[in-house]
């Protein structure tokens, strides 16, 4: 059977109303039904086109925005429930230190085919990088299971997360900042493989 | 990405010759490139951006036989209205084809140019060289460039195939990993897919599709929708049924409140489906793929081993669903889509609307990421009916994601029988392999149809069944069926569903991963019961060089004679020529098997001859590999009696970050080799590398996909 979003399917409409919003910083007034949902507003509304839609039942990461600094899908969040609160798109992100890194980081990594699911990993990642300067391997994958990407980029855009983290230690003098990205760890994988090492990939040059 | 092929074109919708592999036959310099005063280059491709970064390569090949800088190439996108027809981008065949006809036309336009400075000055074309479009004679005095050469109608003239493209031995551009042109936009947040247009004064749109395939709708009360103040139109024509409005929120909420009042009829359809036991020996168009008979075969043959492979239905699963903007102007349609092939589609489009397809203008826009025949061109003609409702305003339609997963065409269920008869040492004699399921071509044009979904709701008939591309382009259902091993005695059958359940098409690789996945799997567990490793068995059968070569790169890379197997980890091989002709490609697959499948490492090699871009290539093998992990260890459309029951992710779940393995990309270099084809080269060798490496693993073979934790209790407990 068909799995509407609940707000598309109610039977009572709220009536049209002006609703506040708080986007990169501004002050936005929009009307609409209070239950519009945000993503909307914003690429509609707003013109920042940059969260995109995948899904609008909150299942694939490609909407993601910043809610009072908190990775969250913005094509069910209500307007209601987004009035009042902090919201930053990708596009707000643009002088963000971490954003920039990552942005250069995923550029030299090529980290991505399609990009359609790309402004929803590094809104997911910038945040990652606010709350944790040295991520590992297995941390950047955890902070991105919300996020879906079906082109199978999913091995430059954790290399390139990583990266991008180190390059911010770097540039900070934190401590951890020789930790060069690909390095995983103590993990045994030296059991792996005779020649294991991503320096030994002939993915050739380009970065 | 992606890139499945297409049938023929039935007559109905003849297609104007388009330039044949690698040749640009019966088209014009100027429909391929315009050189600009300004010191561009403009390249019109007939190719579309799928996010395979074919475009990148494709201006590659132009920058380097017309010596430019890489930088001036602009390529532009594919519309109907200019540039050449080239049909679709698909096949994996766009660097093979495309880039062949790219080679021939820079060339020429550069000879072309030079002969003209030769024509003015007396010097031979011979001593002139290129730099970066500026020409010189030999002793480096400059004698013109291409931004001043050119002349309106110069390159009006047509494409003779005669000058002769660069050795590839002074390649600087071709070989190269230059970055992506499109990834900085998109990195950016930038505006960059046809979801993203927002034309002046655009409206939304949205379809009310019937609650199954069978239903057809009886009533509908279009009067609460109409009541909505941001409603403009409500559009019924048969069984489709569709609204517009001024604010995209507004069209998804009527189209549920029209969804609510409409009144559908729904014949009595089947109760759940499994589609793979009902597959073998239901009606079917059989084909011979390949047939060798040796009389003397028989009696070499000491044992006869019959197995039998399965998969479930595969969904495309883009992570943007189908969208288009149309606008109509008079009796004119303009329509903005992610389609394949802008030609196919403004063919079907006029077919559809009735219109003359001179009256349809189809312009690519790139969409998410495009793995076959998707919603991309059935959208559009949903948008262009809508659109007709409001004639002057342009109207986007987007699915939603329960319309993308219910009614995009899924690649078919299939199942795949083998029976070897091996000598006494265990080493293959006789092969035959039947491969059974739907067909794998439903795209616009197929079997003389339109091919469009909302066509066939709003004239009521119910959809086709697919067809199978023909085996000179690869086949479908018997594609890659022939296995690559040396065998005296072969019979390779396809088999083609007349009917099933769920709508079908070309998805990445079509019958070519099924099919490989039953050779190779088939082929490990005759090495194991020869006592042989696998990969020696493999060596010893395979008569082809390149063959041989990149099964030991991708073992040696993995250190496949030093690996340390034992509980729970297992090591798989395999091996395919994708279609037979384009690259060649060998996986080693690590899995661990515990509570369920994990893959950590696959180690690829490629040989796709000459490499245009080594990184976009690689780029598109990893991202191959992991999606066709996802496809083993977790894919399936699930059926019930309304069709597609999987509607969202969490009903057709698909691998995530923290579960995606490490992938290896080793490229054979074969600079002095054409290029082949490699967007689906993967597909095959990896599903049946981690069948292998999990056979290993437990000492079970699980014959039917995918690899959930059930399949695997049910094969051990069976075992
Ligand atoms: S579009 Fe919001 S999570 Fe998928
Ligand atoms: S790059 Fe296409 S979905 Fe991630």
């Amino acid at each position: 059977m068909t799995a509407a979003p609940g707000w598309a399917t109610a039977q009572s409409l709220p009536a049209p109303e002006v609703v506040r919003l708080r986007v990169n910083g501004r002050d936005h007034e929009v009307t609409c039904r209070s239950d519009t949902p945000l993503l909307y507003l914003l690429r509609n509304d707003l013109d920042l086109r940059g969260s995109r839609f995948g899904c609008g039942l909150g299942q694939c990461g490609a909407c993601m925005v910043l809610l009072d600094g908190h990775p969250t899908p913005s094509c069910d969040l209500p307007a209601w429930a987004a009035a009042g609160h902090e919201v930053v798109t990708v596009e707000g992100l643009a002088d963000d230190e971490g954003m920039q890194a990552l942005q250069r980081s995923f550029l030299a990594h090529q980290a991505a085919q399609c990009g359609y699911c790309t402004s929803g990993i590094l809104v997911a990642a910038c945040a990652l990088l606010r709350a944790d300067p040295c991520p590992g391997r297995a941390t950047v994958a955890g902070a991105l299971e919300r996020n879906l990407c079906r082109c199978g980029s999913h091995g430059r855009v954790l290399r390139a997360t990583e990266e991008a983290a180190g390059s911010l230690r770097a540039a900070r003098g934190l401590p951890g900042a020789e930790r060069t990205a690909g390095t995983d760890g103590p993990a045994d994988r030296a059991t792996r493989s005779a020649d294991d090492r991503r320096s030994d990939d002939a993915t050739g040059a380009g970065r | 990405m992606v890139v499945p092929e297409a049938g023929a074109v039935p007559a109905e919708h003849p297609i104007r010759p388009a330039p044949g592999p690698g040749d640009g036959a019966g088209t014009l310099l100027s429909q391929w490139v315009e050189l600009r005063p300004e010191g561009r280059v403009l390249l019109r491709i007939g190719k579309v951006e799928l996010g395979q970064g074919i475009v990148t390569a494709l201006a590659q090949i132009a920058a380097e036989e017309l010596d430019v800088d890489w930088s001036r190439v602009e390529p532009v996108p594919a519309s109907t209205d200019a540039g050449p027809d080239e049909g679709l981008t698909a096949g994996s065949r766009s660097v093979m084809d495309s880039g062949g006809a790219v080679r021939t036309v820079c060339a020429e336009v550069r000879r072309l140019l030079l002969s003209v400075v030769s024509r003015r000055t007396g010097i031979p074309v011979g001593e002139l060289q290129v730099h970066d479009g500026a020409v010189r004679d030999a002793d480096g005095v400059a004698r013109g460039d291409y931004w001043s050469l050119v002349r309106p109608g110069l390159l009006d003239v047509a494409v003779t195939g005669t000058a002769p493209p660069k050795d590839p031995a002074r390649h600087t551009v071709v070989g190269r990993s230059v970055p992506r042109r499109d990834l900085e936009a998109k990195l950016a947040g930038a505006p960059a897919f046809v979801h993203d247009l927002a034309l002046p004064g655009q409206l939304f749109g949205r379809v009310v599709r019937p609650p199954s395939p069978v239903a057809r709708l009886v009533t509908v009360d279009d009067r609460p929708a109409r009541a909505l103040p941001a409603v403009l139109a409500v559009v019924r024509e048969g069984s489709f049924l569709g609204v517009v409005a001024d604010r995209e929120e507004e069209a998804v909420r009527a189209a549920e409140v029209l969804r609510r009042c409409a009144t559908w009829q729904e014949p009595d359809a089947c109760a759940e489906v499994d589609p793979v036991p009902e597959t073998v020996g239901r009606p079917a168009e059989e084909t011979a793929v390949e047939r060798r008979s040796d009389r003397s075969a028989g009696a070499r043959v000491a044992d006869v081993v019959r197995t039998a492979y399965s998969r479930q239905p595969l969904s495309h699963a883009s992570i943007g669903p189908g969208c288009a903007v149309a606008h109509w102007n008079g009796d004119q349609v303009s329509v903005w889509s992610h389609t394949q092939g802008v030609h196919p589609l403004r063919r079907a489009l006029a077919a559809c609307l009735r219109v003359d397809p001179d009256r349809v203008v189809v312009h690519h826009v790139p969409g998410a990421g495009c793995y076959g025949h998707n919603s991309a061109d059935d959208v559009a003609f949903d948008a262009a009916l809508l659109a007709r409702s409001v004639p002057g305003r342009p109207v986007q339609v987007v699915w939603s994601r329960d319309d993308e997963f219910a009614w995009e065409p899924v690649g078919p269920a299939m199942v795949v029988e083998v029976a070897v008869g091996v000598d006494d040492r265990g080493d293959l004699v006789t092969w035959r392999q039947d491969a059974w399921g739907a067909g794998h071509d439903s795209r616009p044009g197929f079997a003389g149809q339109p091919g469009l979904l909302g066509a066939w709701h709003a004239a009521d008939v119910a959809a086709v069944p697919a067809a199978d591309p023909p085996l000179a382009v690869g086949g479908g259902t018997g594609r890659n069926a022939t296995p690559p091993y040396d065998v005296a005695d072969l019979d390779v059958r396809a088999h083609r569903l007349l009917e099933t359940p769920v709508r079908t098409s070309a998805l990445r690789g079509l019958g070519a991963t099924m099919n490989v996945f039953a050779i190779e799997s088939a082929v490990d567990d005759l090495a194991r019961s020869a006592g042989a490793d696998p990969l020696d068995y493999r060596l010893r059968h395979l008569p082809d060089e390149r063959a041989r070569e990149v099964l030991q790169v991708a073992a040696d890379s993995a250190g496949w004679r030093s690996r340390r197997p034992g509980d729970p980890v297992g090591w798989g091989l395999a091996y395919s020529r994708y279609k037979g002709i384009c690259g060649h490609c060998a996986v080693v697959a690590r899995v661990e098997a515990v509570s369920e499948v994990r893959v950590t490492d696959l180690w690829v090699a490629v040989d796709v001859g000459q490499v245009i871009n080594p990184d976009g290539l690689a780029n598109q093998i990893e991202g191959g590999a992991i999606q066709a992990t996802s496809w083993v260890l977790r894919e399936q459309v699930v059926l019930d009696r309304h069709g597609v029951a999987s509607r969202d992710w969490d009903g057709y779940p698909v691998l995530r970050f923290p579960d995606v393995p490490e992938v290896h990309v080793r490229l054979v270099p074969r600079p002095a080799e054409p290029p082949l084809g490699a967007g689906e080269v993967t597909g095959g060798p990896v599903a049946a590398a981690v069948a292998n490496a999990l056979a290993d693993a437990l000492g079970v073979r699980v014959r039917d996909l995918p690899l959930t934790p059930e399949r695997v209790a049910a094969a051990i407990e069976s075992s």
